[in-house]
Order: structure tokens, then sequence, then C-alpha cells
């Protein structure tokens, strides 16, 4: 018996131990950012006088921060934040992004050259700059930080999405689907949309990386996560000022935001070679 | 040639008209009337805020709003800072040039580092050197840059003391001095560039060592290194070229958390500060101008490529 795609796709991702390694890494951090309560050694808020600026020790292995606060917990923590908007900010973008890129390959003319503007000039604006203008003028919050990073990203899947409708359009199956009298909408839906998920996937995986070092970077600049509340970016910024006396403090955050990144484009690398056999 | 280009000409122009729409509707977005920010204490004063609001418009409709002031725009006019009170337009000439050393530094530094491993990556293909520059590309593209710049302050500044970790000074005013303070900076900013143009180089290296004219070349007798530097390489710089020029948003979007870190009076730490100010006029020219150097950029790339590629330039 033939093995069906999925399965080939899967044998292929096995095959790639750096993407298998990711992912192993993304699930620990998934399990870490859920049973946090219960991984954390100490209350990531609760501030200590006698315990202000610790290097790290056996009573606290990453040190304690300018509040005397446990930074292994806050790390543990700040796992919650950075992989909720990973995914949030994603599926805002694919959500928003990827019915606008099916319309635009399946309509074609004058809709997808107006889509195509449209998504043209909001590629040109820098990211990053979008992002902060969209996160400053919503407020800063995690929440808003998220929606602002979504919809900045949603233009990439727009693109995505399209190409790929307009591969598959191109496929017999497809012209056989209205041929036998099946109304657009559901050729769109039910013949074309379910071929354009291999690329939205790997999109989603670069993408939660990237999300997750704009929500950083966002907290970075204080427009993300609010403190008390722990998060990787907000970490760092405050780290920046006590760089000469604890530089344990600007470590630990920034390496768990590298893990995480590295991880996720892992994985995502490894889902474009699974899926795309051609490549090869 | 001329036909394409005009072509292109033609498709750049309604982008750079939506761009604007953008950018202005931006300001729809922002919490709480203008007027009553920028009238301070006297927002209680009801003259004062229809005085503003006529002043900068805000009492017209938003159609007439968008026309007055993209016809300012189109004569140079980016409107007024609401916080420093200078016009716009000069404060981003006064930051540009800043923001575009360290960016050209990047780019410089990071085409010195991604071409090489490229090349070195595709010829090495499947050898340990060639997973060695893969996992490092990765590692270059997972590294956020604010935490590369403090660690290496951490490192360079706190520990050696070898350079100072912030700070600038112009080229024109002591060149070795503005080379120390923007060397590291120019660094973090290269490096994700670097990764970026190190996986373009190596894919346009691998299609240009499959094709016929290197088997040529190699049937030819000709030494290894030649044919991959003057045979394979000139081919697979097209690509590297065109894709690296359009690197430029990521150089900018980066530039803002490192102008950040290092405390850089460049055109990132410009916007962030306005963001934070809340000044709108700002935030809007600075957009707009990095959206259209982009978008020009862009079109720039596509001329390299006709220039660069003689098949597409006899088309």
């Amino acid at each position: 018996m033939k093995a069906s795609p999925t399965a080939l796709a899967l044998r292929r991702f096995r095959g790639r131990p750096a993407a298998v390694l990711g992912f192993a890494v993304i699930t620990l951090f998934v399990v870490v950012a859920i049973a946090a309560p219960l991984i954390a050694p100490y209350d990531p808020v609760a501030t200590s006088w006698t315990a202000i600026r610790k290097a790290p020790s056996m009573q606290h292995w990453m040190g304690t921060d300018e509040n005397g606060r446990d930074v292994l917990s806050r790390v543990v923590f700040g796992a919650r934040a950075s992989l909720l908007a990973g995914v949030v900010s994603v599926l805002i973008a694919a959500g928003v992004g990827v019915p606008v890129g099916l319309l635009a390959g399946f309509a074609g003319g004058r809709v997808d050259a107006v889509i195509g503007r449209v998504v043209d000039a909001m590629l040109a604006c820098p990211f990053l700059i979008l992002a902060i203008a969209l996160a400053a003028f919503l407020g800063p919050a995690l929440t808003n930080a998220m929606v602002a990073i979504g919809v900045t990203a949603a233009p990439v899947f727009a693109r995505v999405a399209r190409s790929a409708t307009m591969d598959t359009m191109t496929f017999d199956y497809v012209e056989a689907a209205r041929a036998v009298g099946n109304p657009p909408w559901r050729v769109a839906l039910r013949h074309v949309a379910p071929n354009i998920v291999p690329p939205v996937l790997v999109q989603a995986t670069l993408a939660i990386a990237l999300a997750i070092i704009a929500e950083a970077s966002l907290s970075f600049l204080g427009l993300g996560q609010q403190p008390p509340a722990p998060s990787w970016g907000s970490m760092l910024n405050s780290a920046q000022r006590f760089l000469t006396q604890a530089p344990w403090l600007a470590v630990f955050p920034g390496a768990a935001i590298f893990l995480a990144v590295l991880a996720f484009n892992l994985v995502g690398d490894g889902l474009r070679d699974a899926l795309d056999p051609r490549r090869h | 040639m001329r036909s394409h280009l005009g072509g292109r000409l033609l498709q750049v122009l309604p982008t750079i008209l939506l761009v604007s729409i953008l950018v202005f509707a931006l300001q729809q977005l922002m919490p709480g009337d203008p007027a009553v920010v920028l009238a301070g204490e006297e927002r209680g004063d009801p003259a004062v805020l229809a005085q503003i609001r006529n002043e900068l418009w805000l009492d017209r409709s938003l159609p007439v709003q968008y026309f007055h002031w993209i016809g300012n725009v189109l004569r140079g006019d980016l409107g007024f800072s609401w916080r420093i009170r200078q016009p716009v337009a000069a404060l981003i000439l006064t930051k540009l040039p800043v923001t575009l050393q360290l960016a050209a530094m990047a780019f410089g530094i990071a085409l010195c580092i991604g071409v090489p491993t490229g090349i070195l990556s595709a010829v090495k293909r499947n050898t340990a050197w060639d997973y060695a520059a893969n996992l490092v590309g990765l590692a270059g593209l997972s590294t956020p840059n604010f935490w590369l710049g403090i660690m290496l302050i951490l490192l360079v500044s706190v520990k050696l003391g070898w350079l100072p970790p912030s700070g600038y000074v112009p080229l024109t005013e002591d060149w070795r001095q503005s080379l120390a303070t923007t060397i590291m900076p120019a660094f973090v900013l290269g490096n994700a560039i670097a990764a970026i143009l190190m996986r373009h180089t190596r894919s346009a290296m691998l299609t240009a060592l499959d094709q016929d004219f290197v088997r040529t070349a190699r049937a030819k007798g000709l030494n290894e290194w030649t044919v991959v530097l003057r045979h394979a390489f000139r081919n697979a710089l097209v690509p590297v070229v065109t894709l690296g020029a359009l690197e430029l948003g990521t150089l900018l979007s980066g530039a803002v958390l490192t102008e950040q870190v290092f405390s850089i009076p460049g055109f990132g730490k410009l916007v962030v500060d306005a963001v934070f100010n809340r000044d709108y006029p700002v935030v809007q020219g600075v957009v707009l101008v990095t959206a259209c150097l982009y978008i020009l950029l862009n079109l720039l790339a596509d001329v390299l490529y006709v220039v660069i590629n003689p098949r597409l330039r006899d088309a």
C-alpha cells in the first residue's frame, strides 16, 4: 500500500535530526509554559529586600533581579507571554492574510490587482516600525502587542496563500471540480484551500519565530507585557540598567528567546523540506 | 528593457499612493483627541481647542484632511513635530545620515560574512562545513538584535573595555571615534542580514554550480576556484544583489532597537521617542519616508537585475 502524503512528509521530517531537536525544544517550552506554577521554584512577582541582585547560586539558579525576584521563576513564567504572543499573533496574521490571499489567487483579475497593491503597500512599511506604531497607538499591553504584530504580519500570509492558490489552480482536479458544476466558493474552500495548507504551515512556523522576537522587542521598549508580569523582553529592558553589577540578568532571558526562536526556525526549515520534496 | 522599467514605474505609483493612505489612516487609531493632547494646560478652553483644530485642519472631513496633508508632502512639507516644534522633514534629514552610516557599515559587514560563507557552504555541500555554516546562519537569524547588542556591550565594553558602550560621534567630526562608536551596533545589525545573505548566496551558488557552463569550464581544465568564483559566482551574484537590496527594511527595523540599546541618535531612536511622546507627525513622516525608500530600492534592485543580467538587457 502506498503511504499517504502526510505520512511521507512525517517520515521525511523525522529524518532531519535538527528539525526533530527543534520540535523537542518547542515541546519542552510548551510544557514549561503550561506547568509554570509547578516548575518555578518561587513566585515570579514576589519581591524580597534581602535578595536584591544576588548572583546565581544553589538557592537561585539564575540569580535574582533588582527587586529580589527569582530570575529562573520569571524566565519560566515569561515563556507564557512569549509563546502566547507567538501563537496568537500568527493566528491573527493567518486568519486575516490567508482568506485574502485565497480570494486574490482564486478570483484573479481586478480583485487580485487591488489586493496585490494593498499587500505591496503594507510590505513596504518596515515590519517593526509599523508594529511599534500600531502597538503604541493601541496602548501598551500584551493583547495590543499581539494584535499589532498579527496585523503587520498578515500581508506575508496573503502573499504565500495567493501564490499557493495560483499553483493549485493549474491542477486538473480543480478544473474537474469546476466542470461538474461546483459553485466557485465550494471549489475554493473544498478543493483549493486544503492544498495551500503546507506552505501556509511552513510560513506559520517561521512567523511564530519572528513574532516571538517582535513581542520581545515590543516588551523591551515597554509596549508589550506590563510589569510586574514577567516577559523575556521586559526583563532584558531592566537588565540593561544593571549590566555592570548584575550581568546574569541579561543573559538568561535573552538565551530563552534565542532558544525558542531557534527551535521554531529549525522546525520551519524542516517542515519546508519535508512538505516540498520537489526542492530536493 | 525600457518598457519593462516603465511598467514597473507605473506599478510603483499606486503602491506609494496606498502607503500614504495607510500612513494617514494610522492616525485615526490614536486614542483621544489630538487637539486635547496638544492644548496641554489649556485643554479646558474651547477657544484654544477650536484654534488648534482649525490650524491642523482637524475640523475638516477626512478626505479633505488627507488631500491637504498629501499636498504638503508632495511639496516636501511633512508637517511640524508636536513635541520638538521643528519641521519633520528637517528632523528626518538630520537623523537619516546617522542611520545610513550604520546601515552602510552593517551591510558591508553582512557582505563580508554572508557571501564567503554562502559560497563555501555551497561548494562544500553536505559536508561538516555546510552544516556548520547553516547552523551559524540559523543562529544569526534567531538572535534578537537587542540581546546581541547587550551581550556585546557586556563583553567588549564592560569586561574588556575595548569600545565605548554607547553614544555616537559623527564621521565628519572624528572618524576614528565615529568608527569606535558604530562598529558594534553595525555588527549587531549586519549579523541578521549576513545570515540571510548566506542563505541566498548558498542557494544561488547551488543553482549556478549545476549549470552546463560550469561543467564546460571544468571540462576545459580550469582551476576549481576559478570555476567557482569567475564562472559560478558571477551568475549567482544576480539574485544575491537583488535580494540583498531588499533587506533595507530589515536593516531599518533592526536599527530601531539597536539604536535604542547603543543610545545612537538616529532614525530608529527618533521614531521610538516620537511614538512614546505621541508625536504623530514624526511617526507618520518616518513611516512614509522609510516605505518610499524601500519601494525605490525595490525598483533599483529591479533595474540592477536587468543591468547585471545580459539576457534580460536585450529582451
